[in-house]
């Protein structure tokens, strides 16, 4: 369970978050939606602890986890752009994290799902977008956690890697975890999110399921909903 | 923090650079021995160009592995770790891989001449140990620039420009003001500004070990009084000590409010 209470981040003198209130109470699958520059990445890096916010609390099962950074054993984190250290091999890198983390990990399983053992030994420089994005996923997902934040999860990914990805992420929603999905492809957000979570100018904008949101727009499409809500 | 030094370490000693620093020092201590056939005259030139030159190195190496590193930082971060020990993992490891090259380097030509028979391993050992505190120091500021300066070039600028304050300008300014302040009593104005350059300090603490200070006519004389002595020797080392745990102390400082 997460609560964010009262979140304020301002970068130079352009406000981010502005008194953002907002909780997580049960699982499923929330997208966090919003324009660029919204505030997305910043709340996500926020639960993080990778931004430090200027005021307000983050609370996770009630514990405020602001400058800690043992919590953090229970968050699986796939970050929005794979930068990797260029000159480490995939497994090498896989083998890293998993010194890093004092908890198993099961790796095997989705690096023949997503077909990566020709790459195995390749160095992370010489490997392509979508297949650095496919490693991304693998350290993402090979431990069990509670928590799983998904920024732009589907970039580079080919079509049959991102129905693997869609399956892989029903599958830990259905153990009862939670996710934390940013996007910009609506059909996705449409398939799988449960609660849709709307930001604009560093405040809540709208939060609930996709179908009070049309109700609330009028709107028969997701996509016309975002922009009715927008414009409005 | 020993898994974040062990990576970097590793991942340092790997790469081409650090080769070529070794064997930069490798030829470097050879040729001196070779050419001068004498113990204490290798190491007066050698200190004249490690005084200059592992603080150059040091700085470049900070400012680009902290950059280069900006990655591998981030994937850190979002791992159950401390701030504090990724950053202190991967000073560490960037130091001690350069004192490393340095000691080696150094060390194999002059143990293969017959430093540990020579009266002159005090020397010697002081100019490595000092050697290794500019590594040290040098990576800490050139780290701190690095983390306040989100722009790559800027923050090799600034690294440069503070190298070259330290390494040249300083010196100059010192002079000048020894000149034009020529009619009152300097020396402890003198011994007061030599501590407040890491490598200043350095040189004389060296010099006044090597017994030739009576090149240095009656400022030595004073010198030789303060640095010569014991008291001298470990004040210089205190100061120096403390030349690496200020610029520490700010990266922790630092690092604790930093964005990522």
């Amino acid at each position: 369970m997460i609560e964010i209470k009262n979140l304020h981040k301002s970068f130079n003198k352009l406000t981010v978050l502005d008194g953002l209130d907002l909780d997580f109470r049960s699982s499923g699958i929330f997208a966090i939606l919003g324009p660029n520059g919204s505030g997305k990445t910043t709340l996500i890096k926020s639960i993080l602890g990778m931004v430090v916010p200027e005021k307000g609390e983050i609370l996770i099962d009630k514990v405020n986890i602001l400058q800690q950074w043992t919590y953090r054993n229970d968050i699986n984190y796939l970050p929005q752009i794979a930068n990797f250290p260029s000159n480490l091999t995939v497994i090498e890198l896989i083998k890293m994290v998993k010194n890093l983390r004092p908890k198993p990990a099961s790796e095997s399983e989705l690096i023949s799902t997503f077909e990566l053992e020709p790459f195995l030994n390749k160095k992370l420089g010489n490997l392509s977008g979508g297949t650095k994005q496919k490693v991304n996923i693998v350290l993402t997902f090979m431990f069990d956690s509670n928590i799983i934040i998904l920024d732009e999860p589907t970039t580079g990914l080919d079509p049959i890697s991102l129905i693997r990805l869609k399956t892989i992420i029903q599958k830990e929603k259905d153990k009862g975890k939670t996710l934390l999905i940013t996007t910009h492809i609506m059909s996705l957000v449409e398939e799988i999110a449960d609660e849709i979570v709307f930001l604009l100018d560093g405040k809540i904008y709208f939060k609930g399921s996709i179908a009070s949101l049309k109700e609330k727009t009028k709107e028969n499409d997701l996509e016309h909903a975002i922009a009715n809500l927008l414009q409005n | 923090m020993f898994k974040i030094l062990k990576y970097s370490f590793s991942d340092l000693i790997r790469s081409r650079w650090s080769y070529v620093y070794f064997v930069f020092y490798l030829l470097l201590g050879f040729v001196l021995l070779f050419l001068n056939n004498n113990v204490s005259k290798a190491i007066i030139t050698l200190l004249n160009v490690i005084i200059v030159l592992t603080p150059l190195i040091g700085t470049i190496f900070g400012v680009m592995y902290y950059y280069n590193s900006r990655e591998f930082t981030e994937l850190l971060l979002a791992q159950p770790l401390q701030r504090k020990q990724i950053f202190m993992g991967q000073y560490l490891g960037v130091a001690i891989s350069l004192s490393l090259s340095l000691v080696l380097g150094l060390g194999i030509p002059f143990v293969m001449y017959g430093i540990f028979q020579s009266a002159a391993i005090f020397d010697f050992g002081l100019l490595i140990v000092v050697g290794a505190f500019l590594n040290f120091i040098f990576v800490a500021i050139s780290y701190n620039i690095a983390l306040s300066n989100e722009n790559k070039i800027k923050g090799f600028g600034y690294a440069i420009l503070m190298w070259l304050l330290l390494a040249v300008i300083y010196d100059g300014v010192f002079l000048i003001s020894l000149v034009v302040l020529n009619d009152y009593p300097l020396d402890k104005m003198a011994l007061f500004a030599t501590m407040f350059n890491p490598i200043d300090l350095s040189r004389i603490l060296i010099l006044l070990k090597l017994d030739i200070s009576a090149l240095l006519g009656y400022t030595g004389a004073v010198f030789k009084d303060f640095f010569g002595t014991n008291l001298g020797l470990v004040i210089s080392l205190c100061m120096l000590t403390l030349w690496v745990l200020l610029p520490v102390w700010r990266i922790n400082m630092k690092i604790k409010k930093k964005d990522f």
